[in-house]
């Protein structure tokens, strides 16, 4: 049983709407792993960079995470955010969201295929947004290990469904992850508490997150962690509140000040960050005021007591409880019978949450509070990091802990008539399985179809279409003669396989998966192949980038040379140099040859020198006289790089209030 | 090695096979939850994360027959469904195409019951139409499921004897046993919708 690889760690991913994170089991504690600007959080937003029209063969590349914030404002047509709501989705789904979110989608979708987004003038599917994401989280890791990481745990909404999990799957291979495991997020939280293992009874996990939310009933026993039942919505979370604050906002500033922001998707998403803004600081003050500039000058100023805020934004929380319902009533519970409660995903800071979920699972009523010990926004991380650990058996601590998940959708295949024949419960635990047989109807048949279907209601039409499955190879025969044996298996992902065996001839039936709104393993390799190409480059075009910016900092600070006092006292023949070295730079510039602009740079920055000494000079004797040094280079350094645009992954980002 | 996995658990076993249970309606063991817990610790696939490619199938197919199995047996009426597959009966909820006509005809003995619970129904759905709600057409619904809920408990006791005389008795004793309880299968299915569907209409 010994390893052949290289000793590698595993960790564990939270891919979330908002913000994504990575951890790791660290002795017997799982830590979340920082960026390379300190934080914990990475932004689930991805924009893509403008690319160099000179370079040849000019790769797409992106930018994740705090960096790729400004893109939304500054360039919303090359950003995405909460790619995570059109995941495992198609075209019909999304109507809705594309009314609320920027979301550019290609032109020529058919029903039934997946996504394309529009970003610049390329185009991704959600997987491969995600899979950026995915990759910039390897990275982070891989830098605190100074080792590689190729093995993760992801988390998925409990309530995801088959093509869901897939997309996600598939941006983990995409990123060059080997996906051990894709764990429900409810599960992972509940881990993350019950790591003590003395931790026992009957708990509930309110998850309510930027795009999703999840209610997740366990029994912990002796280190099993067993879900009983699970609910939800993946179409709710944060976001929701987001957008419903923008519309009152768009809404008054039309109406006050005259002003359609709707058309400048820039000045929305001004607007909506500042909206977000005020929505956490309601979560702590009674009142908060926007005070917003809006094009032409004048500003929107509001405010918004905690209580109108509330009133606003019930209904959206009024959703979680019918869910909550549910999930008690399949695990055959009361709220009453419910020991601990644990709150899950930043949503759950809001108070108005915690009063909703007080009264709905009785929780003062019987002197209780729910469980907010761990950062609401890393504990899904956490778990899944302690996942990674038992599943590499790389801790004591893990070492006999277990998940025993279930399904939460009805699995079912589409019969004649429209009707859907359930073949496996919700909440049924997984891996879990079914067989059923199946004949032909036409005489010398070879293949026959099977329309498999995800969801609770009678008619196929009402449920999420899974996959049209076509058994192929069956031997010609008389109808009804052959006898189809096909096992529906529901893997520990919660994604499901399917093997088939015409049981007369014995023959294997081939299969071939037209997976809905998803796309084949070949798709998948192909895509892989293209971001491994990308990681290769990748490495040298961040050289190249990091050098052209530093190549663009002296050039603006030669550019404004002639403004200074100094230049006067640099002979022709300097200056003339000077504007060669510079010409020769700009031109060097634009070629990705890295040690090209290394060396332009290197010689302007060698024949402005003497000019530089001189400003000192007279920066120091001149009118800024009595300042330090200090100051005086700083009067120097802010001729320096404010103009520069291109936010560099490895910049020092701007420090975002973490959540 | 698929020689050492097969001796923790063949893959072809029948569910009480799973739990070393012999075949009986009544549930021969305590502990069943505690040997399926047992059971998963060692089955279970994340238990194999790191083991070969062959052992982690075994392991899917392994843990999916576990979970099929304890879902089966822990459910009285499940676990009486499969027992009598397991002995030859055509038994169960078919596909819809396929329906076995016997769960969708009422009882004999219910004929004029069922004839007035429908009418009753069909009544109390007009009224909600109209939005005329009739308080006590609505008691005599309530009345309607209580009585239907007796009659399905008295057929889960009759199931129940009827099991206990299949587990200890001889072959035409369990012959005549597993033909009784397959009509009370039926009969328990039939009452069972006929009270979802008043609930329905008492809910709305």
């Amino acid at each position: 049983m010994s390893e052949e690889r290289a000793p590698d760690r595993v960790v564990g991913i939270d891919l979330g709407t908002t913000n994504s994170l990575v951890a790791y089991m660290e002795g017997s504690e799982p830590i979340v792993i920082p960026g390379v600007d300190g934080s914990n959080l990475v932004p689930s937003i991805v924009a893509l960079d403008v690319v160099d029209p000179a370079a040849e063969n000019a790769r797409p590349t992106v930018t994740v995470g705090n960096s790729a914030r400004r893109a939304l404002i500054e360039n919303p047509e090359r950003a995405i955010y909460s790619v995570k709501r059109l995941m495992g989705r198609g075209l019909e789904d999304v109507q809705d969201e594309l009314k609320l979110f920027p979301f550019h989608l290609a032109e020529d979708i058919e029903a039934g295929e997946v996504l394309r987004i529009r970003l610049g003038d390329k185009t991704f599917t959600p997987s491969e947004i995600s899979a950026y994401i995915l990759r910039q989280l390897k990275r982070n890791a891989e830098r605190y290990f100074g080792a590689p990481v190729t093995r993760a745990v992801i988390t998925v909404p409990a309530y995801f469904n088959d093509a869901q999990r897939q997309a996600t799957r598939d941006a983990g291979r995409m990123a060059g992850l080997d996906v051990l495991r894709l764990v429900n997020e409810p599960t992972a939280a509940a881990l993350a508490y019950g790591l003590d293992r003395a931790k026992e009874g009957l708990i509930a996990v309110y998850d309510f997150g930027g795009g999703t939310f999840d209610i997740s009933i366990l029994k912990l026993n002796d280190g099993i962690f067993e879900v009983i039942a699970t609910n939800g919505d993946t179409h709710l979370g944060g976001d929701d509140i987001d957008n419903l604050l923008l519309a009152v906002a768009l809404d008054e500033i039309g109406n006050e000040h005259g002003i359609e922001l709707r058309q400048q998707p820039d000045a929305i998403q001004a607007l909506r960050k500042a909206v977000i803004e005020a929505k956490i600081t309601l979560s702590s003050e009674p009142a908060v005021k926007l005070d917003i500039e809006l094009p032409g000058g004048g500003r929107y100023q509001r405010e918004i007591p905690r209580e109108i805020y509330e009133q606003l934004i019930q209904p959206v929380l009024a959703r979680t409880a019918a869910p909550c319902k549910q999930a008690l009533a399949d695990a055959g519970v009361t709220p009453g019978q419910i020991e601990e409660l644990v709150l899950v995903g930043g949503s759950t800071r809001i108070p108005a949450v915690r009063v909703l979920v007080d009264q709905l699972f009785e929780l003062s009523a019987r002197g209780k509070k729910p469980h907010t010990e761990l950062n609401p926004d890393e504990v899904v991380a956490l778990g899944a990091a302690v996942q990674a650990s038992i599943l590499a058996g790389s801790s004591t601590t893990t070492e006999e802990l277990l998940l025993l998940d279930v399904t939460p959708l009805s699995l079912g295949i589409e019969a004649l008539g429209g009707v859907v024949a359930k073949i496996i419960q919700r909440n049924s635990t997984i891996p879990a399985s079914a067989t059923e047989h199946f004949t032909t109807g036409v005489d010398g048949q070879t293949n026959v179809a099977i329309h498999v279907l995800q969801g609770e209601r009678e008619l196929a039409a009402d449920c999420r279409s899974l996959a049209r499955f076509d058994l192929k190879g069956i031997p010609p025969m008389t109808a009804g003669l052959p006898r189809i044996e096909v096992k529906f298996l529901i893997d520990a992902n919660g994604i499901l396989q399917v093997t088939a065996r015409e049981q007369r001839s014995g023959t294997e039936s081939q299969i071939e998966v037209k997976p809905t709104y998803g796309l084949t393993d070949e798709q998948v390799e192909s895509m892989i192949l293209d971001s491994f190409d990308n990681a290769e480059a990748d490495f040298e075009v961040r050289q190249v980038i990091e050098a052209r910016l530093e190549a663009d900092t002296i050039l603006a600070a030669v550019e404004k040379a002639p403004t200074s006092p100094a230049w006067q006292q640099i002979s022709d023949h300097e200056k003339s140099q000077i504007e060669t070295a510079r010409q020769h730079l700009i031109a060097t510039k634009l070629s990705g040859d890295l040690q090209a602009i290394r060396a332009a740079t290197t010689a302007l920055d060698h024949a402005t020198r003497n000019f530089a000494e001189k400003m000192m000079e007279a920066a120091v004797s001149g009118a800024m006289r009595g300042k330090t040094m200090q100051a005086a280079s700083e009067e120097l350094d802010a001729t320096a790089p404010a103009e520069v645009s291109a936010p560099h992954p490895f910049a020092p980002a701007e420090f975002e209030e973490s959540r | 090695m698929s020689e050492s996995l097969d001796s923790i658990l063949k893959l072809d076993s029948d569910y009480f096979q799973v739990f070393g249970l012999p075949r009986a309606f009544a549930l021969g063991t305590p502990t069943l939850e505690g040997d399926f817990h047992r059971l998963s610790r060692r089955l279970h696939p994340d238990r194999f994360a790191r083991a070969s490619a062959e052992e982690q199938q075994w392991s899917l197919a392994a843990t999916a027959l576990l979970n099929d199995a304890y879902r089966t047996l822990r459910d009285p009426i499940q676990r009486t469904e499969y027992l009598l597959k397991l002995e030859g009966l055509q038994i169960g909820e078919e596909h819809a195409g396929k329906g076995k006509a016997a769960d969708r005809q009422p009882p004999p003995d219910l004929l004029e019951e069922v004839f007035e619970l429908n009418m009753q129904l069909e009544e109390m759905r007009m009224n909600q139409k109209m939005g005329e709600p009739d308080p006590s057409l609505q008691a005599d619904l309530a009345a309607a499921r209580s009585r239907f809920e007796s009659l399905l408990a008295a057929v889960d006791s009759d199931l129940a004897t009827r099991g206990a005389e299949w587990d200890t008795g001889d072959v035409t004793t369990r012959d005549k046993a597993s033909k009784a309880m397959a009509a009370l299968l039926d009969r328990r299915r039939y009452l069972r919708n006929l009270v979802r569907g008043v609930n329905e209409v008492l809910a709305a």
